[in-house]
């Protein structure tokens, strides 16, 4: 089966007053139809920007150096800029951080998603277009009256969910969620994380989840996707990852997690991200890596595969691939 | 005993223009003391809107309770004035939400933490000053000469929240109102924000009012806890009885929908049903809770149940523990271990 994503070498810089700083640095991603990945990492380690490369939606001073990212046999690189415009939402489709935030407050939740609809399908019927849109809100749970309410009438939670319900308007193969439940409480991200879940599977589609909640990606995905710096570490299903993390940097991450059984005991992650600016050589992760060895100071890890399906890039390894 | 600070029978009610009679209520008949020489941790937890934040802005006097009293040693803390009133700004401190939103973009950090200095008057020379703000610093765990000097920007949310709390750390208070202090951290962050914290506690013997909708680290740093929602008391009790055997079914709602990092507890095994909380869900007389609660009967929808003696250390507001003794809400604290 090929996969329905295909990100190669994929590259992304900004040029600040301070010099080039290297936000994605080679990522190589495939995801199949269906498929649920989680992709996480701490802030600045350069996941939203992946998100947004995909989507090319980089802008200045930011730039995609190159590489290719492929969506059903398309590659979104090579398209036009009318062409990538026509493929968003319809081909490969975004939820930003704070979409709930995004809708217009004077512009009625029809309204706005009729606008997304007539962008793509311009010779659809009024009624057509209403009806989709009114099939996609109850597919996120919510009622038909919804479609002629403001942003203001609803909550945090319905907010998301109708953003979810742009979302999936045009039923794209792959739907990008970063953070979808960054401001909301327990209860109200379980809901919409299991609309999402359900969403998926009506739809078949594939999706990538950003965040940095481990709690959550163990709830929702499939794959775990771990970046720091700008490269992905370790690309695991989610029960390697949770019950036999390989690289020192997911290790640290799985056992900064807290649950019921260890109270009082808080184990953070020793020292600071790096900055993108002054990336360490080799090894971006060895100057806090607790088995840092000398060529991790000088030689940069190739991701490896191991165990069929596990990619790890770690020198600890190196005699296993 | 010396009552440090003590919230007795506070009512907060949010009223729309004049005209209108119905206005929300963000925190009912709410009682609770802390102790001068027992410092505590304690936790109040509930989803957006179940009056958490009023609650915190009450305790800093920000706002004015409807009714009741909030008493600081004894008085009122609406009648502080003077000398009073600057001792009870500099006992009371609070660390927020947003470690963005504090800081002023034009000033270095140092502006932070040397205002407080020179308005309570902590120092007596630019030395002593710089002293102070070293150790409060180290204390939680920053390194002086990497914080000092530099703008907001060139920081990261996690140095800037534990700024925050050595600035509160400073002041040498008696009670801090943490609110969400580590929500919009990074994860591997907070466990150090919330060592901070507890530090505090445990070295200086603060009491600490933590806020948060998030069980998981409640349940690492607090004693106790207090359970809102839409402003009522749900549940109270010592947090390992809580969060290990909840007895009200919002709590239980709450700490099911906790995304657990552990595979073989998935969401949704236990059954408990998730309702969506509705905007037009009026308190009325009956349970706050029962719109949304799967073992609503008739009688929660006309009268408000009292919180029922579970356990020793353990109340529950809901009529399925109603075998149990009924403990007056002006007692709360009885139930709060320290």
């Amino acid at each position: 089966m090929t996969p329905i994503l295909q990100i190669r070498d994929l590259q992304v810089s900004y040029y600040t007053d301070l010099g080039r700083a290297t936000a994605l640095n080679k990522v190589n991603l495939d995801l199949n139809s269906g498929e649920k990945l989680g992709l996480v990492g701490e802030s600045g380690s350069g996941k939203s920007t992946m998100a947004l490369a995909m989507m090319r939606m980089i802008k200045p001073p930011g730039r995609i150096e190159g590489g290719s990212v492929t969506v059903g046999g398309v590659d979104l690189m090579q398209l036009s800029d009318e062409e990538m415009r026509m493929s968003r939402l319809s081909r490969i489709a975004y939820i930003p951080q704070g979409a709930m935030n995004s809708l217009n407050p004077v512009m009625r939740i029809g309204a706005q998603m009729i606008d997304a609809v007539r962008a793509h399908v311009p010779d659809m019927s009024k009624e057509e277009m209403t009806e989709r849109c009114m099939q996609s809100l109850e597919s996120v749970d919510l009622k038909r009256n919804v479609f002629s309410m403001y942003a203001h009438e609803l909550s945090g939670g319905m907010k998301q969910r109708v953003c979810i319900a742009i979302g999936i308007l045009l039923k794209p193969q792959v739907i990008i969620a970063d953070e979808p439940t960054s401001a909301l409480d327990v209860v109200t991200q379980r809901q919409v994380m299991e609309t999402i879940d359900r969403v998926q599977k009506e739809i078949g589609t594939a999706v990538i989840l950003i965040g940095h909640d481990m709690g959550l990606m163990a709830q929702f995905v499939d794959k775990v996707a771990v970046m720091y710096a700008g490269r992905l570490t370790e690309v695991s299903t989610v029960r390697d990852m949770f019950t036999n993390p390989m690289h020192p940097y997911a290790q640290a991450l799985i056992k900064s997690l807290p649950n019921l059984s260890n109270k009082g005991v808080f184990q953070g992650i020793p020292g600071l991200a790096p900055s993108l600016l002054r990336i360490p050589s080799g090894c971006a992760f060895h100057p806090r890596c607790e088995k840092a060895m000398d060529i991790c100071k000088t030689d940069v890890p190739a991701v490896e595969r191991y165990d069929g399906d596990r990619l790890v890039a770690c020198h600890l390894y190196a005699e296993r691939a | 005993m010396a009552n440090l600070l003590e919230f007795r029978n506070v009512t907060k009610t949010y009223t729309r223009g004049f005209f209108s009679e119905a206005g929300t209520t963000a925190l009912a008949d709410f009682s609770m003391v802390l102790k001068e020489e027992d410092p505590t941790i304690l936790t109040v937890a509930g989803e957006s809107g179940s009056g958490k934040t009023t609650l915190a802005m009450l305790l800093l006097g920000f706002i004015d309770p409807t009714q009741g009293q909030i008493l600081y040693k004894g008085e009122d803390i609406r009648n502080l004035r003077g000398d009073a009133r600057m001792t009870f700004r500099r006992e009371v401190q609070a660390v927020f939400q947003d470690p963005f939103a504090v800081f002023n973009p034009f000033y270095t950090v140092d502006h932070l933490l040397t205002v407080p200095i020179e308005k309570f008057k902590l120092a007596k020379s630019k030395a002593e000053a710089r002293s102070k703000m070293d150790e409060a610093l180290s204390a939680v765990g920053l390194r002086p000469e990497d914080i000092l000097g530099r703008f907001p920007h060139q920081l990261s949310g996690g140095q800037r929240q534990r700024i925050n709390v050595a600035r509160a750390l400073l002041l040498k208070p008696k009670v801090l109102v943490a609110d969400e202090p580590v929500s919009m951290v990074d994860a591997s962050l907070r466990a150090n924000i919330l060592e901070s914290l507890r530090g505090l506690h445990r070295d200086h013997g603060v009491s600490i009012v933590y806020i948060t909708h998030d069980l998981t680290t409640a349940y690492h740093v607090a004693n106790s806890i207090v359970v809102l929602y839409k402003g009522g008391v749900m549940e109270a009790g010592d947090i390992d009885s809580v969060i290990q055997k909840p007895e009200h079914p919002y709590t239980q709602l709450l700490i099911d929908s906790i995304p657990w990092p552990d595979l073989d507890r998935r969401w949704g095994t236990d059954g408990l049903s998730v309702k969506e909380s509705e905007l037009s869900d009026k308190g009325g007389n009956g349970c706050r809770f029962a719109p949304r609660c799967p073992y609503a009967k008739d009688e929660c929808l006309t009268a408000s149940p009292p919180l029922h003696r579970v356990k020793e250390t353990q109340v529950a507001s809901c009529i399925l523990h109603q075998q149990h003794p009924v403990l007056p809400s002006a007692n709360l604290t009885d139930v709060l271990p320290v």
